[in-house]
């Protein structure tokens, strides 16, 4: 049993390593990174597509049942990811409703699985922001002549820091998560196809954990916090101006 | 605003990068090596599922960068546990399986969902444990040593053993030489805090047993090949209960046409055939002082197999 600092020597033997791989940019590093960037990136926009006119739609309508589908939307938070992976996997294989459009252990799907883990979160919490934009403000645009669309844009535009915020949170949970991203994509390295593999950064880290190799499981993990920090720096300037 | 223009550009390129991704463009990537002036045919995919066991010694990577610019394939290989690859060579979800439980296999070959199996490459399991090996199994045969154990983990608070419990190949194997053993597998399970299932992959289930200073079944390879440093030694390396035969299988075209059977059947010929089973006979051997794999061809007899599934290939 090693002492606590004898303890601490292979984990900054794997820090080290890790750092020497990406300096020197390792090829499979850098594939691992764009397809993880690419694949959340698509799902976050794609929510968020839908997501932005469904939540104003929501807070902003009168309908019966709003607040229970607003109840709805806000319990999906919690959805756990592996269940999300669960449930598309038996969609999109062969054998599934959707198992002709080959969707299964391609980046496709992968989309579609994050895509379904970001729409609660960006439609929830944009209903809580623009239901938060005061009533004086939008009075005032609806009296100024705006048209419903008119009036939707500017309440989003008043919302946005609270808006942009659901997206970035969105995004972190997308792109860290890896039950739904192993079920759904298998976790295939792909060499002679960059667009055919489904190897993204956390279910890298559970091949190479799995494999001992934990210089390369630390550098991976090095790049996941850099993305989010990178991702937090850049909300931060847009809200800021 | 400087900001809104960085905004729309940054979100334009997001766009044009998702449709294509989306698009499911499957340009290759150029090869770093010298472009050919003639256009070559359309790359081809294969879809392999595969057991971890097998896919994390890195031997079927290092065959596909060979077989894949040979062939202009590319090899797409998803690795799970055996009981899970099979499932999904059931649905129909990939092209080719990789596994290594006879038994499963005869049962999947008999009930038309794959075909043309042959036997590529075998080792050993071997039960690995603590170097003080407290329950004194040393150079036992498997059932020996399994029978050893149990009595032992009842008593002896240093005797654990860690069961892969995920229904993989090598659980498989497991539950296999308690029956060899007179045991039934539920009593075994339920027998005391001795015996644990890990549920994961051969290397994870490694780590936990090094953790515990336990005893496990693993397959060499996988043994060998993990890359962190384990104080587990290996105690039981002879019986016939561990050899350890890999074969592959194609999906059965008539259940599923989509099958890439052409493609499978190219690459499951190259995987038998006489200087591929020297490629992966010679595996590892530099790196880690002894195979990793043995060559299937010529070895039918030991193997138990018949000739014809290691040597003859796929017409």
């Amino acid at each position: 049993m090693a002492g606590f600092f004898e303890g601490l020597n292979p984990i900054l033997e794997g820090i080290q390593q890790a750092v020497n791989l990406l300096i020197a940019l390792d090829p499979q590093i850098l594939r691992i990174t764009a397809l993880s960037l690419i694949i959340t990136l698509s799902a976050v926009l794609i929510g968020s597509v839908i997501s932005l006119p469904l939540g104003a739609g929501i807070a902003y309508g009168k309908f019966r049942g709003r607040n229970a589908l607003i109840w709805i939307v806000q319990t999906l938070y919690a959805f756990p990811t592996v269940v999300i992976g669960l449930i598309v996997f038996l969609f999109l294989r062969n054998n599934g409703p959707f198992g002709s459009l080959d969707m299964l252990f391609t980046p496709q799907g992968m989309i579609i699985g994050q895509t379904v883990l970001v729409l609660p979160i960006i439609t929830g919490l944009t209903i809580s922001a623009l239901v938060a934009v005061d009533l004086t403000i939008r009075d005032t645009i609806t009296s100024l002549g705006a048209t419903r669309m008119q009036f939707l844009i500017s309440a989003i535009k008043e919302a946005r820091f609270a808006i942009l915020a659901a997206i970035a949170l969105a995004f972190g949970r997308a792109i860290s998560e890896v039950g739904a991203a192993i079920i759904i994509g298998g976790n295939i390295a792909s060499p002679g196809n960059f667009w055919t593999s489904t190897r993204t950064l956390t279910t890298a880290i559970t091949l190479e954990t799995g494999k001992g190799d934990i210089a390369l499981s630390i550098a991976l993990g090095i790049i996941l916090l850099l993305i989010a920090l990178v991702v937090n720096v850049i909300i931060s300037i847009v809200q800021n101006r | 605003m400087n900001y809104k223009k960085l905004l729309f550009v940054l979100t334009v390129a997001v766009v044009v990068v998702a449709g294509i991704a989306f698009s499911g463009c499957t340009t290759p990537t150029p090869p770093a090596a010298t472009p050919t002036p003639t256009p070559a045919p359309a790359q081809e995919d294969l879809l392999i599922a595969t057991t971890t066991s097998l896919y994390d010694t890195g031997l079927l990577d290092y065959l596909g960068e060979i077989f894949g610019p040979d062939y202009n394939a590319n090899l797409r290989i998803t690795s799970k546990g055996t009981g899970q690859a099979i499932e999904l060579g059931r649905g129909g979800d990939v092209d080719v399986l990789m596994v290594h439980d006879r038994v499963r296999e005869d049962a999947f070959l008999a009930d038309g969902s794959g075909m043309d199996r042959r036997v590529f490459a075998y080792n050993y399991f071997i039960i690995v444990g603590p170097p003080s090996d407290p329950a004194g199994i040393k150079d036992m045969s498997p059932t020996d040593a399994f029978t050893m154990l149990y009595e032992q983990g009842q008593t002896n608070p240093s005797v654990v053993f860690v069961s892969r419990g995920d229904d993989s190949g090598t659980h498989a194997r497991e539950k296999l030489i308690w029956k060899q053993a007179g045991y039934d597998y539920e009593q075994v399970r339920a027998s005391g805090a001795w015996y644990i299932e890990a549920g994961t992959g051969m290397g994870t289930t490694l780590n936990l047993a090094d953790e515990k200073d336990a005893y496990t079944l693993s397959d060499i390879g996988t043994f060998l090949a993990y890359k962190t440093d384990l104080d587990l030694v290996p105690l039981v390396t002879q019986g016939d209960d561990l050899l350890n035969v890999y074969s592959a299988m194609i999906i059965n075209p008539a259940k599923y046409p989509d099958t890439k059977v052409a493609l499978s059947k190219e690459w499951i010929n190259w995987l038998i055939s006489p200087e591929i089973q020297q490629e992966i006979g010679n595996f590892g051997v530099a790196e880690y002082g002894q195979p990793l794999f043995y060559p299937a061809r010529d070895n039918w007899e030991l193997l138990n197999v018949p000739r014809e599934e290691t040597q003859d290939p796929i017409p």
